[in-house]
């Protein structure tokens, strides 16, 4: 190999979709996720699940979506309380875009323990 | 018109150019550009377009008076100058829907660009834009999935999804090809495609791609716990073995296959997209030919027009260009046919090159794919162009890689990763684009590597087909 940059080696690494080759978001940048979802009018949704579940497409649920809330403190609150009741599961938090029928955000917020 | 049978050669515009009719929500309109041979009136030329893609022929015939032309003839109702071409015209046609066989692009094609564009007095003619009227869209399937199905099935959200087509292009053997396709899928992309040319040579026979690359599917879905795909390629001979392919690609448990929609032609891919939509696969669409259909500013066919059929024939992803990259791509036009693929309604704007309304309906939606000779750096103008609901492939832009195909993947994925990010929390990406990647390549050497390789790398050619715009 010619240059000078050393040949490196890819590791594969597991994933959870939507920036999981990211660094862990900050408080500050999930922050910033949230209000992007408020601002598309879309509805924020927590679901958790184990991750040796993880591959499923229904995870389960915390609590209902939460319509019409349109307060990033409140939908904090919601994401460390289920955090709190699941610490060993994946959370992840999504917005519902009615419009398309589809989610416009979805993102692993903190990943369990396993 | 008179009711008594004339034998002889009649003036097109004394029955084909109706300046004053108002077009009927049911018909089907269309505009073309049309050059005409010196000294013929415009108003003749737009009524011989109107009867030689309809009712009409060069001379009256008695069985004329035995139906209701009335009822079945084409009008050429407007004519407008072509901004910026003294000698092109636009004409606007309406023909009535029952022209046409239900759920048929291939009817509508046959009569709009027919006989016609051999037509001796023209010198030129284009089909530049169709308004489907919503009754007839009603009769076609369209995309067998859709974006919205899709990404349901695939789990991915928030995001345009990435690609890559094998390299080289031609002449591996499967085992390698498999290879080539398992390193990019556990490097972080969610498809990789066959090339268009890869249909079933001596140098790698269909059934072996098909099983090797199976492998490479699930092994990398696996590992990386997201779900992948790769297009395979059923484009074939003849329908029969296209089908045995898709069979065969579906016996696998392949999320997905591929096929050449103009090459091939309207009446397979309709076929396949039928068999699609019954047997839950995602279909990806290329369009080799379409250069030579759609390129000359005065002659042929808009690819607008072509990605409007594509849609109505049935297709879940769409090839469009990239505008950035190698291949020729005007950014308002390239914009104009992907909200025709995407939105459910479209309205007129000239300005993106779109003559008509569109009303979709409930037809489903198709990705627009964005592919050739893109990288990194082009990424953050991709996403700020297309927006979520693309396939962006990079093909030498993840197997170019320094460290191979799956350091090339994480590169692109990371750099895709960081955009969407950027964006959502407000960032212009296209000025911002340098500073976003470099933070994101702090945290990625797989992506530092990529942007030094490639940050010389620029396709600055002027494009051929412009706008007509003032």
């Amino acid at each position: 190999m010619t240059g000078t940059q050393e040949m490196g080696d890819y590791q594969t690494v597991q994933t959870l979709e939507t920036f999981g080759f990211l660094p862990k978001l900050t408080q500050q940048e999930v922050e910033a996720q949230i209000n992007y979802i408020i601002a598309q009018g879309w509805t924020p949704s927590i679901e958790h699940e184990h991750p040796s579940r993880a591959f499923n497409h229904y995870w389960t649920m915390w609590k209902l979506p939460f319509f019409g809330e349109t307060s990033l403190d409140r939908v904090l609150d919601e994401l460390e309380a289920c955090r709190r009741s699941y610490p060993d599961h994946h959370v992840r938090l999504l917005g519902y875009d009615t419009y398309t029928q589809s989610q416009g955000v979805c993102f692993v917020v903190y990943e369990g323990r396993g | 018109m008179s009711n008594t049978y004339q034998a002889g050669v009649k003036e097109y515009r004394e029955k084909y150019w109706t300046p004053d009719y108002v077009p009927l929500d049911t018909d089907l309109l269309a505009c073309f550009k049309v050059t005409g041979q010196p000294g013929v009136p415009n108003e003749e030329v737009a009524a011989a377009v109107a009867a030689e893609s309809s009712t009409g022929t060069w001379s009256t015939v008695w069985s004329e008076y035995l139906t209701d032309l009335e009822y079945y003839k084409g009008r050429a109702y407007r004519i407008e100058d072509v901004p910026g071409d003294p000698e092109a015209f636009y004409v606007f046609i309406a023909y009535p829907i029952d022209l046409f066989e239900e759920g048929s692009v291939v009817n509508v094609l046959t009569s709009l660009v027919g006989n016609v564009f051999g037509f001796k007095a023209l010198r030129h003619l284009r089909l530049e834009d169709i308004r489907f009227p919503i009754a007839y869209i009603k009769t076609c399937m369209g995309p067998p999935s859709g974006i919205q199905v899709e990404r349901d099935k695939l789990n991915k959200y928030g995001r345009p999804l990435l690609g890559a087509t094998i390299k080289p292009k031609l002449g591996l053997s499967a085992k390698n090809y498999g290879r080539a396709v398992y390193e990019c899928l556990r490097g972080g992309l969610d498809f990789t495609k066959d090339d268009e040319n890869v249909n079933s040579q001596p140098f790698m026979r269909w059934q072996n791609r098909f099983e090797f690359v199976a492998e490479a599917v699930s092994k990398s879905q696996e590992e990386t716990g997201e779900r992948k795909g790769h297009y395979l390629n059923v484009t074939a001979a003849d329908p029969e073995q296209m089908y045995e392919r898709a069979e065969f690609a579906k016996e696998l448990g392949q999320p997905i296959i591929m096929h050449d929609f103009l090459t091939a032609g309207f009446t397979a891919n309709t076929g396949l997209a039928k068999w699609c939509r019954e047997n839950g696969m995602l279909l990806h669409i290329h369009r080799a030919m379409h250069g030579v259909i759609d390129r000359h500013p005065k002659h042929g066919i808009h690819f607008r027009v072509l990605a409007k059929c594509l849609r109505l024939s049935g297709g879940d992803h769409l090839h469009t260009g990239t505008v950035v990259g190698k291949l020729e791509g005007d950014r308002n036009a390239t914009l104009g046919f992907v909200d025709q693929l995407r939105e459910s309604f479209v309205p007129e704007d000239r300005s993106r090159g779109i003559f008509f309304d569109q009303d979709w309906g409930s037809m489903p939606g198709v990705f627009a794919v964005a592919s050739g000779g893109i990288h990194v750096w082009h990424m953050p103008a991709l996403l700020a162009i297309f927006g979520d609901d693309a396939v962006f492939q990079f093909g030498g832009g993840t197997q170019g890689h320094p460290w191979g195909n799956a350091a090339g993947a994480a590169a692109n994925r990371v750099a895709l990763e960081a955009c969407v990010k950027a964006r959502n929390e407000g960032r212009e990406l296209e000025r911002e684009a340098k500073e976003i990647l470099t933070e994101a390549a702090r945290h990625s050497p797989e992506l530092a590597i990529a942007m030094e390789t490639w940050k010389e790398i620029k396709f600055e050619f002027d494009t051929i087909d412009k706008l007509d715009v003032k």
